[in-house]
């Protein structure tokens, strides 16, 4: 049990492919203009994740050393695939947005990284949880992302919702600024660069917050005294 | 009475070169507001207390003492140049949004003075144009400049006063004006630069303010605080490619004279590539750097989608530096010229 909270704390918090490992960039920072297209785009990768660290976890013992990279890569396209089908088939409004970021997840570091590092070497159970919280890792800060570039560039959150939630995604959409509002540079690349690095930052700070209130438990005597 | 050394040279402290570094744009700036109006005074204020109130912030932020460093002036040689490069009937969100840029993420979060490798200003203007091109257009007609009261009103509230013509607040500039009248074309350069508005050298009234820009660089250079090579070499690349571009079509391409005078080049060429900081340091390297940035303002100006093209020659000539810098490199005194690594 000890070793499943290890693995959901790695791949949502310590190891986030996001703003850790920073595997994947390129549809993190391509597709995060807006909420919507980073969820849509985080599920999606979730989901090949999840089944690809199974699918390779369950045939590592039959896959020689020599070749287990081209039929790693076998086994994601061939998932992608299923996804990229039926993505079209049912959100396929969304599929157009999209366009070949859905396709490109074949080639996604972390899927490939994943699956290399942790499923070739893990049980199948492990490796489903480990691709699952990876991929909702990077969900995570896909989505912070994508709402911090809709909410500085249009001022709306969650707008488009229709093309994954349906009609009633209509009613889900906020807009929190006058509609004629416009920051163009949070839309276009240079804002998912600085926002990118904005999360990244603020991990960090997090992070070293918590070492201190940590050290600080643990000693309170020797930071009394480094503190005067 | 104390006696000094005379033989040793007092150390120039980072607010005095800084202090005369601003005195050196007050010819400028007279006579920018002389054809422009206000507006350059109220975009100057703004930019001003903006920056400061940032870098006071971020350095409280950053832990480190506040004062010292808000005294050596150099977040308001940001603003000022800022301020200067942007249009003078600008509103007043859009120079508020450029000197937080410039200094927040462009100088303080790169370890403030010294440290930044893109020149603050200059990522400011980039991000304003990038983002709000409409507003950035506000560049009033010197020609017929409104009153002071139609300014203030123009700048803060985003309205004229009756009878005022919007075409008073947002008057192509010269560059514009070639650039959109090449473009419907029909009419070849010598045409189009004969209206009202391109004066003697290119730039009625933009002229003036740009021998005024000369003379500031002239007097800081006499003064030792920026060396010859870089404004020299930056003049030369903007008169050597729109002089060869101009020498083969005359026709489609206008004379170095225009150039020289028009946008930002004499700004940029006195004060914006001679920052030592995020330019080069080396005396061969400032030639390479400065050349290079003039050749990149005329051709992004001539074949690219913007009006003026020195903030982005300028950051992308920024990035070269440490690769400027480490092939020419000076050979210390003593040592054999051999070649570096």
């Amino acid at each position: 049990m000890n070793n499943w909270q290890e693995i959901s704390r790695n791949g949502l918090w310590r190891q986030n492919p996001g703003l850790v490992q920073l595997l994947g960039l390129c549809p993190v920072l391509a597709i995060s203009n807006n909420v919507v297209n980073a969820l849509a785009l985080g599920l999606a990768t979730t989901l090949v994740t999840a089944l690809s660290g199974t699918a390779v976890a369950s045939v590592r013992n039959l896959v020689p050393n020599e070749i287990r990279n081209p039929i790693f890569i076998m086994i994601i396209a061939g998932l992608v695939t299923c996804v990229d089908l039926a993505m079209n088939a049912w959100l396929h409004e969304l599929y157009l947005v999209l366009g070949i970021f859905i396709p490109l997840i074949t080639t996604n570091c972390i899927v490939m990284a994943r699956a290399e590092a942790f499923a070739s070497r893990n049980s199948v159970t492990e490796a489903a949880l480990d691709g699952l919280m990876m991929g909702l890792g990077l969900t995570g800060v896909l989505i912070a992302l994508g709402a911090l570039r809709e909410l500085a560039g249009k001022g709306t959150l969650l707008a488009g919702a229709d093309k994954l939630f349906g009609e009633a995604g209509h009613a889900m959409v906020l807009h929190l600024a006058p509609a004629n509002y416009q920051f163009l540079l949070a839309l276009l690349p240079p804002g998912a660069f600085l926002g990118l690095g904005l999360l990244i930052a603020g991990k960090n700070l997090l992070d070293a917050r918590q070492r201190r209130i940590a050290a600080t438990a643990a000693n309170p005597a020797t930071h009394a005294v480094s503190q005067p | 009475m104390t006696l000094h050394a005379t033989h040793i040279a007092k150390p120039a402290t980072v607010s005095a070169v800084m202090l005369k570094v601003l005195a050196a744009m007050l010819p400028g700036i007279a006579l920018s507001v002389h054809f422009n109006g206000i507006g350059v005074l109220v975009q100057l204020l703004l930019a001003s207390v903006t920056a400061l109130l940032a870098e006071a912030a971020m350095l409280r932020l950053r832990g480190v003492p506040v004062t010292p460093f808000l005294k050596d002036l150099s977040a308001i040689v940001t603003a000022w140049l800022l301020a200067l490069a942007m249009p003078p009937l600008g509103a007043w969100w859009l120079i508020v949004v450029a000197t937080l840029f410039a200094i927040v993420v462009a100088k303080q979060l790169y370890g403030g003075l010294g440290n930044n490798p893109f020149n603050p200003a200059m990522v400011g203007f980039a991000v304003a144009i990038i983002s709000f091109p409409a507003q950035m257009a506000a560049w009033g007609s010197p020609l017929a400049p409104l009153d002071a009261a139609a300014q203030l009103q123009w700048i803060f509230s985003h309205t004229l006063p009756a009878g005022s013509a919007l075409d008073a607040v947002s008057s192509a500039t010269p560059l514009d004006l070639l650039k959109t009248g090449l473009l419907q074309g029909g009419r070849d350069v010598s045409q189009l630069l004969a209206g009202d508005r391109f004066g003697q050298l290119g730039n009625a009234g933009g002229e003036w303010i740009a021998l005024g820009w000369l003379a500031g660089g002239l007097w800081l250079w006499q003064q030792k605080l920026i060396p010859w090579q870089t404004p020299l070499a930056t003049l030369a690349g903007v008169v050597a490619m729109s002089g060869a571009l101009w020498l083969a079509a005359p026709a489609h391409y206008a004379s170095p004279l225009f150039h020289l005078f028009n946008g930002a080049t004499l700004l940029a060429a006195m004060f914006i590539v001679t920052d030592p900081v995020s330019g080069s340091t080396t005396p061969r390297g400032r030639l390479i750097f400065g050349g290079l940035v003039g050749v990149l303002t005329v051709l992004i100006r001539v074949f690219g989608g913007f009006p003026d093209a020195v903030a982005f020659a300028v950051l992308i000539m920024n990035i070269a530096v440490p690769f400027i810098d480490q092939y020419t490199q000076p050979t210390v005194f003593g040592h054999k010229g051999g070649r570096r690594a």
